[in-house]
């Protein structure tokens, strides 16, 4: 069993490099394709926006806490708040939330 | 080599990595609680956390491991999970200068995760491999050692502050993604899709059967494929290229 589950580790640590790192060392040019650019332009913003929620309801105890850390961010990021400002303001929201006997 | 401009770039990137550190601390706790569950040793999750630096990835091996499953089936479910990260990889092949070398496209491909890529890509101009380098030798050992305290000591800290730091990652990608929208009416747009449609896979019984990494890049390519084909836009590289002269 020790032997098997350091030979699941290093196969999954194979992949997950390899899936990074083949685009990486490949794509060596700068893509002029207007419509491919422009894909590989707005995939951060997708890819991250379709990450944050509805999982950040489902990341605190109460999806109410989740939602109202979600409205902080945004309002926080918006007036133009550091990173590390609106990352700990929204953990801040939701211990003081779960705090609140109500919820 | 690490001239001046390298250094700097270097200490931007360690500043930028704490709050990172922090957040994957306290997810990779939570890992940790999972890799305690399947079976692994403390040392044995913090090497599949050194190694893999993959939530989703790392999280959805360690189920398999528990259900014994084949090595072929974990090489697939991890390629499937992470497979966002060759969309990310290939995104971030474009802010490299072309002429960087391999061995920086190689060692910056070690840590290509949500985070190290957001504040990646949100440098102005081309991106200096040194800045992902400040990065990663402060983010690492945060999701490193996170996973071996979960698993040493699972369920010690309390739930409530255990459900109150895994918000911060959350935090970090608002922080990433807002700014450029307040800006971008088209990136305004495709975040406000982002979440709906999010949003509606979760709920609608149709998806049921696809796990979340694979929603994730569904959503992903068909939303910024759209966005593409609407508004494509050639302003990007200009813009990033003015910026880098001023």
């Amino acid at each position: 069993m020790e032997q098997n589950i350091w030979s699941y580790i290093f196969v999954m640590a194979a992949v997950s490099y390899l899936i990074r790192m083949t685009p990486l060392a490949l794509i060596r040019k700068e893509i002029t394709n207007k419509y491919l650019r422009s894909f590989l332009f707005y995939v951060p913003y997708a890819t991250l926006a379709v990450m944050t929620f509805p999982a950040i309801m489902e990341a605190t105890q109460t999806p109410i806490a989740g939602l109202l850390a979600l409205l902080a961010g945004i309002v926080l990021a918006w007036k133009g708040c550091s990173l590390f400002q609106v990352a700990v303001l929204c953990c801040a929201v939701v211990f003081a939330v779960e705090l609140l006997p109500f919820f | 080599m690490m001239t001046t401009e390298n250094k700097i770039c270097f200490q931007h990137g360690m500043r930028d990595g704490c709050p990172i550190a922090l957040g994957y601390f306290a997810v990779a706790f939570t890992l940790g609680i999972a890799a305690k569950n399947a079976g692994l040793s403390a040392i044995q999750a913090f090497m599949a956390s050194v190694l893999n630096n993959a939530s989703a990835g790392e999280y959805a091996g360690f189920s398999l491991i528990a259900a014994g499953s084949t090595y072929l089936e974990t090489a697939i479910m991890t390629l499937v999970v992470n497979a966002r990260y060759l969309l990310m990889s290939c995104s971030l092949s474009q802010k490299l200068k072309p002429d960087t070398p391999l061995r920086h496209r190689m060692a910056i491909a070690y840590d290509v995760t949500d985070e190290i890529f957001g504040i990646c890509v949100a440098q102005p101009g081309y991106l200096n491999p040194w800045y992902a380098y400040g990065a990663i030798v402060i983010a690492i050992p945060g999701w490193a050692f996170g996973t071996y305290f979960g698993v040493m000591m699972g369920n010690v800290l309390p739930t409530r502050v255990v459900s109150a730091l895994s918000v911060g990652l959350y935090g970090m990608f608002l922080a990433i993604i807002i700014p450029p929208a307040r800006k971008n009416k088209v990136i305004a747009g495709l975040v406000a899709a982002g979440f709906a449609t999010s949003f509606l896979a979760n709920r609608l019984s149709l998806f049921s059967g696809m796990s979340t990494g694979l929603k994730t890049i569904v959503l992903t390519v068909v939303l910024a494929l759209l966005a593409a084909v609407l508004f494509p836009t050639d302003s990007v590289s200009k813009e990033e290229k003015k910026e880098e002269v001023s």
